[in-house]
């Protein structure tokens, strides 16, 4: 009996039941039930506002919970929040760097913050900048390094205690394509490595990429979870025959859908059709009279999942359209 | 509160006052060197012409102008170098994100803030030397007396900052408290044989007036109020810094 409790503990980093987060009036966070399993990159994907970073602050313990209990490394939260912090590691969305410190200062800091002895808090530094290509920049200051340098740098700081389990909150949110790319595989070499990491994101590309397991979360709700290959045949047909509509006319595609039984899903002036033969659905749809410029099919997808879970987009905010942030 | 976690905190300042020391210390080594210049060298010599403070102001001030200088040097940590990281560097949201605290990031600003009033006071307390102070023994307590003015004073800005919106406040705080303290706590003239009753009153519960009765006590080697104003700053400090405590987590953890 003991085993398996012990068992359980080791497996199960992160352990929340009824998890409820209050603002005011506001529910931010509804009664979710989750785990993060000990060498698992987890993704929480989700629109801005979907309650991820409320999520990951209470797990970071700078957020209390209002309900529900939330369990890390079989410790409880405030409680043993010291405890807690000590073997977890952090990168926040926004790069909170210390900018009155040179480079590899700030990791030897977090290192002290952390309680490493000096020279261990020095050696791990060091090769941490080498992990984040930082060497070069050891000692510039940080105002004086690129966005990309800034989230490496960041990145590397959340490792200087060692982690058990790395949190990063919309790691590439806002980056250039090519420096994405680049952080990407530093996420991937941790990865390899079987750190345990529990990120969130807004990007599906990202979450398909990077992770091994799947929340999707809207309006402080986790609705649906999963690998992310496996959320996506669970609830949907293969391919997706998407249109710009003319005029809001979608009848071409009614008629189909009705005819095939395919799922069809409209969010303004955007249908997709979920079907088995994307080949076959896309030159009926031709035969009905719809604009082949503005139709084409391509492989379901997680966006295709979102979308069907909640109506609306991933880059949309909880209700409607949102531009920026 | 977890005392690695606060000499962690210490240790980031000090890394940053290290690289930048020398800014400071010519104006930390003239600011004193002014003051008893134009007050005591220059205004002195009519003061004392009159016969009051035993023919010496520049001895009567002098002490008085250390506990200002501690005042300052732990006032200007603890309110703009404060806010800065709280609200634009947002540092001390990754600082807590680690094993440390926001008891810890508070209470260790104020030890640094506490360290730069001794370097601040200590330098002023030396410059005084220069213009005839008596080296003796009593230097020793009189840091000492440095360090609970600088307590008393990190404590009060971090309790000020800890509810400020904006930084534009803070000239509330220099200007219409820490201005009137310094010309009105005994600094420059006996308050009591100039001002009626209840602004006496008034002034003497006031912090810099018993920091300036206990470094002058100390330094003088009249111990009579000292009880009393350690007592005084002990219980104001500690009152005050668990305030800010408490504000801060209000602030940040939410």
């Amino acid at each position: 009996m003991e085993l398996a409790t012990n068992q359980r503990t080791n497996d199960v980093v992160v352990e929340a039941l009824g998890l409820t987060k209050r603002f005011g009036g506001f529910v931010a966070i509804d009664a979710v039930d989750f785990e993060v399993r000990r060498g698992e990159v987890l993704g929480v994907l989700g629109p801005n506002g979907a309650g991820k970073s409320t999520t990951m602050r209470m797990i970071y313990q700078v957020t209390p919970p209002t309900a529900g209990t939330l369990r890390i490394f079989g410790l409880d939260t405030g409680r043993d929040a010291r405890r807690i912090k000590a073997k977890l590691g952090v990168v926040p969305q926004i790069d909170n760097l210390d900018e009155d410190l040179s480079v590899r200062d700030n990791l030897r800091i977090q290192g002290r913050y952390h309680g490493l002895p000096p020279r261990l808090a020095r050696e791990r530094a060091d090769e941490l900048l080498a992990f984040a290509d930082l060497q070069d920049k050891a000692k510039a200051e940080v105002r004086a390094l690129s966005g990309g340098m800034k989230r490496r740098l960041t990145l590397a700081r959340g490792l200087m205690a060692d982690p058990e389990l790395v949190i990063l909150d919309e790691p590439t949110t806002g980056l250039d394509p090519q420096v994405r790319l680049a952080l990407w595989d530093k996420m991937d070499e941790l990865g390899k490595r079987g750190a345990t990491l529990l990120m969130s994101t807004h990007y599906m590309d990202e979450a398909e990429r990077l992770c091994d397991r799947l929340l999707i979360m809207d309006r402080g709700r986790i609705v649906a979870s999963g690998t992310p290959r496996g959320l996506i045949r669970g609830a949907l047909a293969p391919f997706v025959v998407e249109a710009r509509l003319v005029a809001g006319d979608d009848r071409p595609f009614r008629r189909l859908a009705e005819r095939a039984g395919a799922e069809l899903v409209r969010a303004g002036e955007r249908v997709s059709l979920f079907v088995d033969d994307g080949r076959a659905a896309l030159t009926q749809l031709l035969d009905d009279g719809v604009d082949p410029e503005r139709t084409f099919v391509r492989p379901s997808n997680l966006e295709d999942l979102f979308l069907r879970l909640t109506g609306r987009g991933l880059s949309e905010g909880p209700s409607g359209p949102v531009r920026g942030g | 509160m977890h005392a690695p976690s606060i000499g962690a905190i210490v240790l980031r300042n000090l890394w940053v006052y290290r690289d930048r020391w020398y800014y400071g210390l010519l104006p930390n080594f003239f600011e004193p060197v002014f003051y008893l210049l134009g007050m005591g060298v220059g205004l002195g010599f009519y003061v004392s012409s009159g016969g009051a403070f035993g023919g010496d102001y520049l001895a009567f001030i002098s002490p008085g102008l250390v506990a200002a200088a501690a005042m300052n040097g732990a006032s200007f940590e603890t309110t703009y170098n404060v806010f800065v990281k709280l609200h634009f560097g947002k540092i001390y949201d990754a600082t807590i994100a680690t094993p440390v605290g926001i008891e810890d990031v508070t209470i260790g600003e104020a030890a640094w803030a506490v360290i730069r009033a001794v370097i601040y006071g200590g330098i002023f307390l030396l410059v005084t030397l220069m213009f005839g102070t008596e080296a003796s023994w009593r230097l020793v307590p009189a840091v000492a007396a440095i360090a609970l003015v600088g307590y008393a004073f990190a404590a009060l800005g971090l309790a000020f900052t800890s509810v400020v919106p904006t930084i534009d406040l803070f000239s509330y705080y220099f200007t219409l408290f820490l201005t009137p303290s310094f010309l009105f706590s005994d600094i420059f003239f006996p308050v009591a044989e100039r001002f009626p009753p209840v602004l006496v009153t008034f002034a003497q519960v006031t912090p810099l007036y018993r920091s300036v009765q206990l470094v002058r006590g100390v330094v003088q080697g009249d111990f009579a109020t000292v009880p009393v104003d350690v007592a005084y700053l002990v219980i104001f400090g500690s009152a005050l810094l668990t305030f800010a405590v408490w504000r801060m987590r209000a602030r940040i953890v939410r």
